[in-house]
């Protein structure tokens, strides 16, 4: 139910954009967002609303800290 | 898909529970609740429940939003679609869950009932449009969802419609998780918070959690995403040092959707109301306020509460609480499966015994 999908932007107008979600496109609406998007953007897709800008790099921060503790766990010998 | 693929990542899932392994300290038991469906459902699909050490129990919650919904609300929805010239709109999730004397959506659509499913609440206004009929969209859904249900009533006031209704089933999680928090026989150690209420909601909502010492994460759907939670909430455990914390920053911004919150203030208020399973929470229902009452489906229809929250013989109620595991349920495979669900539990895609069921059997 509250399931939610990142897709990507790929056309827009100042209410509504097309989405592409892994190869599908819906269109949603974007009165809920709070930022500003550009086309190519991603977007958490809920319910046909755009509910949040997907931020490519939090996500590579949160992998990036994964990554240097996984190594830290090598260097320690713990596994 | 660089924000889901790279978050499935093998290796460091193994590395993730190797560390798990190694800092959950043997003479300890730790019990958290993936307080949302859609963690179950992964956490299950993953197998993760069978990776972790044996101390560490994953025990799933309330959030199953076509779960909690109290029965009285679910045979009201009945009662509407018997009325003639009635469109009734919901949710996939919805269309087969069983009302108190068997009856299903699916079934009445079968029948000849005018009931559509659903992408966005939004559909609601061309369908309406196109029938002229009283047309009935089912909310629910907690804070992520609830929002839709608003633009919709929203929508509806600035177009002038009167023939679109709102049926006001949506509900709230910190009240639930307060509920949870005071149940001394719970013994939750800490929670892993739901990822997609949080966009919403921000993480402000999770503070009176760390405050009676148990953690709160909030988190992604994807197995480094839990398993790195799981992390976290055993070290603090550890420490007895609770703190909230955002692992799904990717999505979810520590003051969470400013325009989605405002817009729910708009049009509702916080009512009183039923849950399956934990009977009335106060102040932890959605319903509309005065200048939206126009939409309000129970008003329209006459419906009224009957404060039934139960169906008879499932246990769907301790299931939600965590006090059950689904395959306790003596329906569970015995007269209730996904192809016949008894319970709403079984029904739901993220219901915990349907998870249970398809994964965990
Ligand atoms: S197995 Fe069926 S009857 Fe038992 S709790 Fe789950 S949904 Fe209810």
């Amino acid at each position: 139910m509250c399931l939610g999908f990142p897709g990507k932007l790929i056309e827009m107008d100042d209410f509504k954009a097309v989405v592409d979600i892994d190869g599908t496109t819906r269109e949603v609406s974007l009165m809920m967002l709070p930022d500003e998007v550009v086309i190519g953007d991603y977007v958490m897709v809920h319910a046909g609303f755009a509910i949040a800008k997907m931020d490519p790099d939090e996500a590579q921060k949160t992998l990036e800290a994964l990554r240097e503790f996984a190594d830290l766990l090598d260097e320690e010998g713990q596994l | 898909m660089k924000f889901v693929k790279d978050f499935r990542d093998r290796e460091l899932a193994e590395k993730l529970l190797s560390a798990i392994n190694h800092e959950a300290e043997p003479s300890r038991t730790y019990r958290f609740m993936e307080v949302c469906g859609s963690h179950t459902m992964a956490v299950s699909r993953f197998g993760l429940r069978s990776l972790l050490p044996k101390n560490i129990e994953l025990v799933s919650g309330p959030g199953c939003p076509v779960c909690v919904t109290p029965q009285w609300e679910i045979d009201a929805i009945f009662e509407i679609a018997s009325r003639d010239d009635v469109t009734i709109v919901t949710f996939g999730d919805m269309i087969r869950v069983p009302g108190s004397r068997g009856e299903s959506l699916q079934k009445l659509r079968a029948e000849g009932a005018d009931i559509r499913i659903i992408f966005s609440p939004l559909d609601t206004l061309k369908i309406a449009e196109e029938t002229g009929k009283d047309t009935v969209f089912i909310g629910i859904g907690f804070e992520t969802t609830a929002p839709t249900s608003a633009a919709l009533a929203k929508m509806a006031k600035e177009l002038g419609r009167t023939n679109v209704f709102i049926a006001p089933f949506c509900k709230t999680v910190p009240e639930v998780m307060d509920v949870l928090l005071s149940d001394e026989t719970l013994e939750i150690d800490g929670f892993l918070c739901p990822g997609h209420v949080s966009v919403v909601t921000g993480l402000d909502i999770y503070k009176p959690v760390t405050a009676k010492k148990r953690s709160a994460v909030v988190t992604g759907f994807e197995p480094l995403d839990i398993l790195s939670s799981v992390l976290e909430m055993v070290r603090q455990h550890n420490k007895g040092e609770y703190e909230v914390k955002n692992f799904y920053t990717r999505a979810v911004k520590n003051e969470g959707n400013v325009k989605a919150q405002a817009l729910l203030k708009e049009v509702f208020y916080q009512a009183d109301t039923d849950w399956r399973g934990l009977g009335r929470i106060p102040k932890s229902g959605l319903r509309f306020r005065d200048e939206y009452k126009f939409v309000d489906a129970l008003a329209r229809f006459g419906i009224a509460e009957t404060g039934v929250t139960d169906l008879k013989g499932c246990k769907c109620g301790d299931v939600l609480k965590g006090k059950m595991k689904p395959s306790a349920c003596p329906m569970f495979d015995n007269g209730c499966t996904p192809q016949n669900p008894y319970g709403p539990c079984m029904v739901s895609s993220e219901g915990s015994c349907s998870a249970y069921y398809k994964y965990e059997r």
